[in-house]
C-alpha cells in the first residue's frame, strides 16, 4: 500500500479507522509500539503490515506498559501500547498507574467491543475508560472512525504537555472497522491550555531572586521535573554560580552530574546521611520539579525547619500539599530559571559546601564499601563494581525494593535518563519489561536491568521477548532469597517476624538458558567484575544471579514519622554488623 | 469548612464522573452539587459544595483545572455573590389543615405548586437557612413532611457595582443575605491539606 498520507498531509485519504490508528502514530514520528494482540484490536493488527512501524510482542500487557513507560523515560518521547478489550485493558492498569505516579508520557490504545453492543457484558468487554479514569491524566472512548484521528492527536498532545502523563484511548471494533477521511493536519488539535494557575509574575520572582541571594546554607532539591524541562544547564549553572549543593530525589538522579563537587546524592528516606542533615540545617530549599513525596521528607512538622522553601513545579495542585511553599514559582522550570539566572551575579563562597562535605566524612566510616571484606557478597559491592566496570554510563533499569535503593546510593549516575525505576507507585516487576523498552529506545546503549529475586519473578516471563526480539540486555538478579525490603520493615519495625518474605526461586541462570540466554551465580566479590566482563563481552543477553548477603539492610534509614536526620545509621563499632544478623539462628 | 466551586465544564457524557471522582479521590465528600445549561452552548456549569480543609480550595481549584473537560473554576470563597437553592416540599395536607400551611407558605415566599386531597407541594425559593427554617417549622406542626427534593447550592458572582446600580434603579436588594454565609464553624479536616491558601497570596 501506497495510500500513505504523512507528507501529502493536506489530501484527505479514505481509510478504515484500523488504517486511521497507524497513520496518526506514524504522523506523531511513533516508530515502535509494545502490545499483544486480540479479538477486539484484531482489525488494527491486520492493518500493521501497511505501515513501517515496529511491534514488539510481550508476554503480558502489564510488561506492554511497563515496556512503553521505560522507552518514554529512556528517549523523552511519547510511548505507545496496543492492547485488546477485557482482561487485555485491565492488565495495563498497574503500569497506567505507574507511568502516572511518575509523569511519563504514554498513549495507551485499548480495543473495544462494537458500539452497537456496548454495555451487554459482551466477550470480554470491560469498563476501561472508568477503571483507568483515575490513574490516567485523560482518557477517551471512540465509537466513530472519524474521530480516531484527532482523538489520537490530542492523546499525544495531552500525554506531553505540561506535567506529562499517560492517556488511554479506547476504539471499539466497528471503529477501527469503519471508513473515514483521513487528513493528519486537519485532526490536529487546538494548542494546549496552560493550567490557568500557573504563576511566576515579576512580583514572586524578585521574591525568590532575594531569598536566593541573601541564602546562607541553600541547597537546590533536583526532581524529576528537571528531566522533563530539559533544565539540565540551567539548574547546574545556577548551583555552580552560587556555590549550591545539589541533593536529588529518585527520580531526580542523573539530571546533575553525580561526580560534580556540588552534588550531593539522594535525599529522604534511604538517602546518605550527610544530604538529609544538610537539608535540615539548610536556611533555603530550591524544590526544582519536584513534588515533596513523603519519601523524600521524613515527617512533615520538623522537615527543614530552619529552611524557607522556593518551590518551582509545573503543576499548581503540587504546591502546598506537603510542604509549604514561601514563594512558589509555577511552571516551566527552565523558563523560569532563564528568567532568574541573568540576574545572579557568580559568587564564590565556598563556606557552606565545605561545612556539608564536613558531614560525610562520618558517613564514610560506615560505608560498607569500607567494611572490611569478610568474604561475604554485599548488593551494595555488586553495584559499586557494576557502575566502575560500565563507567557509570549504562542506562540501569532497577525494580524495586534494597536493590533499587542500593542502586540509587552506589551506581552513580551522569547523565540525564540514565536511571530509569518506579519512584512513586514502586512496582515490583518493572525493571525487565521496561529495559526491553529502554533498549528498543536506545538501540546504542549499554542497559543493564538491576532487579531483586522477588521482582525478577513477577514478569521473568519478559526473558522470551528479550530473545525473540534480539535484545541486548543485561540482567543483574540481586538474589537474596528474601523480599528484602518487606524483611528489613520486619527487621526494625515488627520485631523480626519475617512473615512470608523468604522466597523461593528458581535458578536464575538455568531460567535464562531455558530461553537460550547465557548466565553466571556469582558468590564473591572476586566475581562480580569477571562475570560483568563476561556479560559486557557477551554479543546478546545475559544474566548474571548474584548470590548476596540474606539479611543486609539499607541504611541509612527513615523509619516513618521520624524527622529527616533521625535516621537509623549502620552501625560502626569496630565489627561487622552484618554478620550479627546473617548468623541468625 | 464548606468550600463552593464554579465549574464550567464541558457538556459531554462522563464529565460529571471525572469531576466527582476527583473529589472522592481527595477524601472528600460533596455536600451538594448542582448541574445545567450555562449561557454557552455545549457548556455545563456546575455548583459544586464541598466539606474539605480550610486551606484545601486551592489545590481543589487546581486539581479540577487538570482535568481536560474542565473549562473554567471559580472558588467562591467570601466573594460577595447570590447564592440560591430551589426546594420542593411534599406536605400531608387535609382540607381543614390546609390554612396553616398556607400561612407559613407566605410568611417564607413559598409557593404551593400542588394540591391533592391528601397533600399538597410547596416550592420555595433562597439560601439554604430560609430552605431549612421552612422545613423545620413544618416538622414542628403537625403536618407530616412526605418529601423533600433540593436542587443544592446554585451561586453566581455579583457584579462589580451591582448594589449601586440597584440603589440607582430603587430595587431592593431582593435577599437579606447576599453573602455566602461561610461561617461553618465544623473544623472537617478530610486530612487532605496541611496548609493554606493561594501560596503567593495567603489570605
Amino acid at each position: 500500500m501506497s495510500e500513505l498520507p504523512t507528507s501529502a498531509a493536506s489530501n484527505p485519504t479514505r481509510l478504515t479507522g484500523a488504517e486511521i490508528v497507524w497513520a496518526t502514530l506514524e504522523g506523531e514520528g511513533v516508530r515502535d509500539v509494545f502490545g499483544y494482540p486480540g479479538g477486539a484490536i484484531l482489525p488494527v493488527y491486520d492493518a500493521l503490515r501497511k505501515y513501517p512501524i515496529r511491534h514488539i510482542l510481550v508476554r503480558h500487557e502489564q510488561s506492554a506498559a511497563h515496556a512503553a513507560d521505560g522507552y518514554a523515560r529512556a528517549s523523552g518521547k511519547v510511548g505507545v501500547v496496543v492492547a485488546t478489550s477485557g482482561p487485555a485493558a485491565t492488565n495495563l492498569v498497574t503500569g497506567i498507574a505507574t507511568a502516572m505516579m511518575d509523569s511519563v508520557p504514554m498513549v495507551c490504545i485499548t480495543g473495544q467491543v462494537s458500539s452497537k453492543i456496548l454495555g451487554t457484558d459482551a466477550f470480554q468487554e470491560v469498563d476501561i475508560t472508568g477503571i483507568t479514569l483515575p490513574v490516567t491524566k485523560h482518557n477517551f472512548i471512540v465509537t466513530d472512525p472519524k474521530a480516531i484521528g484527532p482523538v489520537l492527536r490530542k492523546a499525544f498532545l495531552i500525554a506531553r504537555s505540561g506535567r506529562p502523563g499517560p492517556v488511554l484511548v479506547d476504539i471499539t471494533k466497528d471503529a477501527q472497522q469503519g471508513l473515514a477521511d483521513f487528513d493528519f493536519a486537519a485532526a490536529a488539535p487546538t494548542p494546549h491550555r496552560p493550567h490557568p494557575m500557573l504563576s511566576a509574575g515579576h512580583a514572586v520572582l524578585s521574591e525568590a531572586l532575594g531569598l536566593i541571594l541573601s541564602a546562607k546554607r541553600p541547597i537546590i532539591l533536583a526532581g524529576h521535573g528537571i528531566l522533563e524541562s530539559d533544565a539540565m544547564d540551567q539548574v547546574r549553572t545556577l548551583a555552580e554560580r552560587l556555590q549550591i549543593p545539589v541533593a536529588s530525589t529518585l527520580l531526580g538522579l542523573g539530571a546533575f552530574p553525580a561526580s560534580h563537587p556540588l552534588s550531593l546524592g539522594m535525599m529522604g528516606m534511604h538517602g546518605e546521611a550527610w544530604v538529609n542533615q544538610a537539608i535540615q540545617q539548610s536556611d533555603l530549599l530550591i524544590a526544582c520539579g519536584m513534588r515533596f513525596d513523603d519519601r523524600v521528607t521524613g515527617v512533615l512538622t520538623r522537615y527543614a525547619p530552619n529552611a524557607k522553601k522556593i518551590h518551582i513545579e509545573i503543576d499548581p495542585a503540587e504546591i502546598n500539599k506537603n510542604v509549604k511553599a514561601d514563594v512558589a514559582l509555577i511552571g516551566d522550570l527552565r523558563e523560569i530559571l532563564e528568567t532568574l539566572l541573568p540576574q545572579i551575579a557568580p559568587r564564590n563562597d565556598s563556606t557552606w559546601i565545605r561545612a556539608v562535605n564536613v558531614l560525610k566524612g562520618d558517613a564514610a566510616v560506615r560505608d560498607i564499601k569500607n567494611l572490611p571484606d569478610l568474604g561475604h557478597l554485599y548488593a551494595a559491592h555488586v553495584i559499586h563494581d557494576l557502575w566502575r566496570a560500565t563507567d557509570g554510563k549504562a542506562i540501569v533499569v532497577t525494580d524495586v525494593g534494597q536493590h533499587q535503593m542500593w542502586e540509587a546510593q552506589y551506581y552513580k549516575h551522569e547523565s540525564p535518563r540514565t536511571l530509569i525505576t518506579s519512584g512513586g507507585l514502586g512496582t515490583m516487576g518493572f525493571a525487565l519489561p521496561a529495559a526491553i523498552g529502554a533498549k528498543i529506545a536506545c538501540p546504542d546503549k549499554e542497559v543493564w536491568v538491576i532487579a531483586g529475586d522477588g521482582g525478577f519473578q513477577m514478569t521473568s516471563a519478559e526473558l522470551s521477548t528479550v530473545v525473540q526480539e534480539h535484545l541486548d540486555i543485561r540482567i543483574a538478579v540481586i538474589n537474596n532469597g528474601f523480599l528484602g525490603m518487606v524483611r528489613q520493615w520486619q527487621e526494625f519495625i515488627y520485631e523480626r517476624n519475617y512473615a512470608c518474605v523468604s522466597i523461593l526461586s528458581p535458578d536464575f541462570v538455568k531460567l535464562a538458558g531455558a530461553h537460550g540466554i547465557p548466565g553466571a551465580t556469582v558468590r564473591e566479590r572476586s566475581q562480580v567484575l569477571p562475570a560483568v566482563a563476561d556479560a559486557r563481552g557477551c554479543s546478546g543477553p545475559f544474566l548474571i544471579n548474584f548470590l548476596v548477603e540474606k539479611e543486609d539492610a539499607v541504611y541509612p534509614m527513615i523509619a516513618p514519622g521520624s524527622a529527616l536526620d533521625e535516621m537509623i545509621r549502620r552501625p560502626s563499632n569496630g565489627h561487622n554488623p552484618l554478620l550479627e544478623t546473617s548468623e541468625e539462628p | 469548612m464548606l468550600h463552593t466551586f464554579v465549574a464550567l465544564v464541558e457538556d459531554k457524557p462522563g464529565v460529571l464522573t471525572r469531576v466527582a471522582s476527583l473529589f472522592r479521590r481527595l477524601n472528600i465528600n460533596i455536600i451538594s452539587l448542582t448541574v445545567g445549561h450555562s449561557e454557552s452552548q455545549d457548556v455545563s456549569r456546575m455548583t459544586i459544595v464541598a466539606e474539605a480543609a480550610s486551606g484545601s480550595g486551592h489545590r481543589i481549584k487546581a486539581s479540577l483545572f487538570k482535568l481536560e473537560n474542565v473549562l473554567d473554576v471559580d472558588d467562591i470563597g467570601q466573594l460577595s455573590c447570590v447564592c440560591r437553592e430551589l426546594a420542593l416540599i411534599k406536605v400531608a395536607a387535609t382540607p381543614q389543615t390546609r390554612a396553616f400551611i398556607f400561612q407559613l407558605a407566605e410568611v417564607f415566599r413559598a409557593h404551593v405548586v400542588d394540591l391533592a386531597p391528601e397533600s399538597l407541594m410547596l416550592e420555595i425559593t433562597g439560601v439554604a437557612s430560609k430552605i431549612e427554617g421552612l422545613i423545620q417549622v413544618l416538622s414542628e406542626g403537625d403536618n407530616q413532611i412526605l418529601e423533600i427534593s433540593r436542587t443544592g447550592r446554585m451561586v453566581m458572582r455579583r457584579g462589580q457595582h451591582t448594589s449601586r446600580v440597584l440603589d440607582a434603579m430603587r430595587v431592593p436588594s431582593p435577599e437579606e443575605e447576599p453573602i455566602i454565609p461561610i461561617t461553618d464553624t465544623t473544623s472537617g479536616d478530610s486530612g487532605l491539606e496541611l496548609i493554606s491558601g493561594d501560596p503567593n497570596h495567603p489570605l
